[in-house]
């Protein structure tokens, strides 16, 4: 199946001179759950806001749904609901009118059926005659989601939709995002939140100095590139690592009494059995064992290093 | 055409100067009272008849014309300028809307408004002196297109303007100076012979020139090159629009 996305080589350089991304080809597929990560800077946020229309591409072309952005616009933009990274609302303005103004844009008729529903979805029914600027932080967040699904998108794009949102809300929200995806609408979203993404995305883009680095599904990413490590701990303290068991390149933990071993969680052969065997063969008596994953933060961390 | 994207930017604006209605209202029409009392009542009491009018009706296209270039230069200029400021524009770009429709939207809405002020103005002033329209077809023709015009003019100051300050700085600086030597208190032939040749190269003096025709049947200078100015003013402005649309239209970088 075609993708619904299309990046094909886009660069965009501001006017500034600031080249804000090189060469970005990146496809999307209908109804996945893609997650951009990237540290502050990097070009999530214009790579979004060049898909959406709001900036416009220096070099290359991007195709929604098999339509250009440019030539094609306005049935590319159709397909496209956009949650802002920025509360940007009209502060006087009710939130149910500022529904009926985003339907408008979109070419569509006051849908009051299709307008309840969407405000319920985000527990937003009973504010609807609230001007947004009566509205706490996380409500307005809740009205800008709710601008974006109110023509019914079939991709949504959440720039930092968790950015200052509290757990409760954060939930909520997630639980929305599943929601859609199960109505089949694509989502991109970008989080500072990694453990988020790790949990919701189907895939997982990792985006630096304008370049994405990689873009994977996350199972496989955290299979390929997740260290594991084996936390051995001892009843008594040595003073040093036997020798017989100088092969395994163990280390000391916290303190003489944990021994640590790193292994690939993808290797064929961990060696695990025979480090317990050769530690109980060399006398030592073990208290605990414990074993720990890297998490997608530490991949990250460590790609964007790497690149830098 | 996307003509419901059209009509919602539209409404939205509308309901803008609904929303302050009282204000949008009231300072205009208090404003050209306190004009018509002063120049019309006290100062225009001395002065005898200009070509034949009474000093109080002569000023009422001027003044009319005052309110409404000021009136839709504010209105148009804000009405892009805020979702600007604010951000909401995003929401106007990201949408399937061509260029021709935003302005269209907030241009239309801008147009209304003033041209709502002028009426009013234009009703206020019965209430002051005798007036009797002689071309009412051509009044209507002519404020609607300087509303048309001049909300073009402030919606290229709106894309424009990096800041409130410079929002303000255009219609302080060039509008008012233009709108008062105009004309609107008085006819161009008191001005002395140099001052009159300077005089023909503001665009103001022909707005309310051709306006002051379809009063009275009399103007400064001809009624078909009064509308062949306005026709060529916006003309003008819908080419710096055109222009500005093409470099990213200050709306997308």
């Amino acid at each position: 199946m075609a993708p619904i996305i299309k990046v094909e080589n886009i660069s965009k350089t501001y006017e500034g001179g600031f080249h804000a991304l090189k060469d970005v080809n990146l496809d999307i597929e209908e109804g996945e759950i893609l997650a951009l990560l990237g540290p502050n800077g990097a070009g999530k946020t214009t790579l979004i806001s060049i898909i959406c229309g709001l900036v416009n591409l220096s070099e290359g072309r991007i195709l929604v749904g098999g339509h250009d952005t440019v030539s094609d616009y306005r049935k590319a933009r159709e397909l496209i609901g956009l949650v802002p990274q920025e509360i940007a609302l009209e502060p006087f303005q009710t939130v149910y009118n500022g529904l009926r103004f985003t339907r408008g844009l979109f070419g569509k008729r006051p849908d009051p059926e299709f307008l309840e529903n969407v405000l319920r979805r985000l527990s937003l029914w009973d504010k609807k005659d609230a001007m947004t600027r009566e509205l706490s932080g996380g409500m307005k967040r809740r009205v800008l989601i709710a601008k974006a699904l109110c023509h019914s998108p079939k991709i949504l794009f959440l720039d930092e939709p968790t950015a200052g949102v509290d757990v409760e809300l954060r939930k909520d929200m997630w639980e929305v995002v599943s929601q859609l995806k199960k109505e089949g609408v694509t989502i991109i979203l970008t989080t500072h939140y990694i453990e988020e993404a790790e949990a919701i995305a189907d895939r997982v883009g990792i985006i630096n100095k304008g370049e994405i680095l990689l873009v994977e599904p996350t199972r496989s990413l955290m299979r390929r590139m997740g260290h594991r490590e084996l936390r051995i701990e001892l009843t008594e303290p040595l003073a040093e690592i036997p020798a017989a068991l100088a092969g395994y390149d163990l280390e000391f933990g916290a303190d003489k009494q944990t021994l640590v071993y790193a292994y690939e969680a993808n290797g064929e052969r961990t060696g695990i059995t025979s480090l317990i065997t050769d530690i109980k063969n060399a006398g030592l008596t073990l208290r605990d064992i414990e074993t720990k994953q890297s998490s997608l933060e530490e991949i990250f961390v460590g790609l964007v290093k790497e690149q830098a | 055409m996307n003509f419901r994207a059209v009509s919602s930017i539209y409404y939205f604006e509308m309901a803008r100067f609904f929303r302050t209605i009282t204000q949008s209202l009231i300072s205009p029409v208090l404003s050209t009272s306190l004009y018509f009392i002063v120049f019309g009542a006290a100062i225009g009491s001395r002065i005898d008849e200009v070509e034949g009018i009474s000093y109080g009706a002569f000023i009422v296209p001027g003044l009319i014309m005052l309110s409404v270039l000021t009136q839709s230069i504010s209105n148009a200029s804000f009405g892009i300028y805020f979702p600007k400021f604010i951000g909401s524009i995003y929401e106007v770009n990201a949408a399937p809307v061509s260029f021709v429709e935003i302005v269209l939207g907030y241009v239309g809405a801008a147009a209304t408004k003033s041209l709502f002020i002028g009426m009013i103005i234009f009703g206020t002033a019965f209430f002051f002196v005798d007036l009797h329209v002689q071309h009412p077809l051509a009044m209507l023709a002519f404020l609607a297109l300087t509303c048309i015009s001049f909300s073009l003019f402030g919606f290229i100051i709106g894309l424009w303007s990096k800041n409130f300050e410079q929002l303000q700085l255009v219609p302080l600086l060039v509008v008012t100076p233009l709108v008062f030597l105009g004309g609107s208190f008085y006819s161009i032939e008191m001005l002395p012979e140099g001052w009159q040749t300077v005089a023909l190269f503001n665009p103001v003096v022909y707005l309310i020139s051709g306006f002051r025709w379809s009063f009275f049947g009399m103007a400064d200078v001809a009624v078909g090159v009064s509308l062949a100015m306005i026709a060529l003013f916006l003309v003008l402005c819908l080419g710096v629009i055109w222009w500005t649309y093409k470099t990213g239209f200050k709306i997308r970088s």
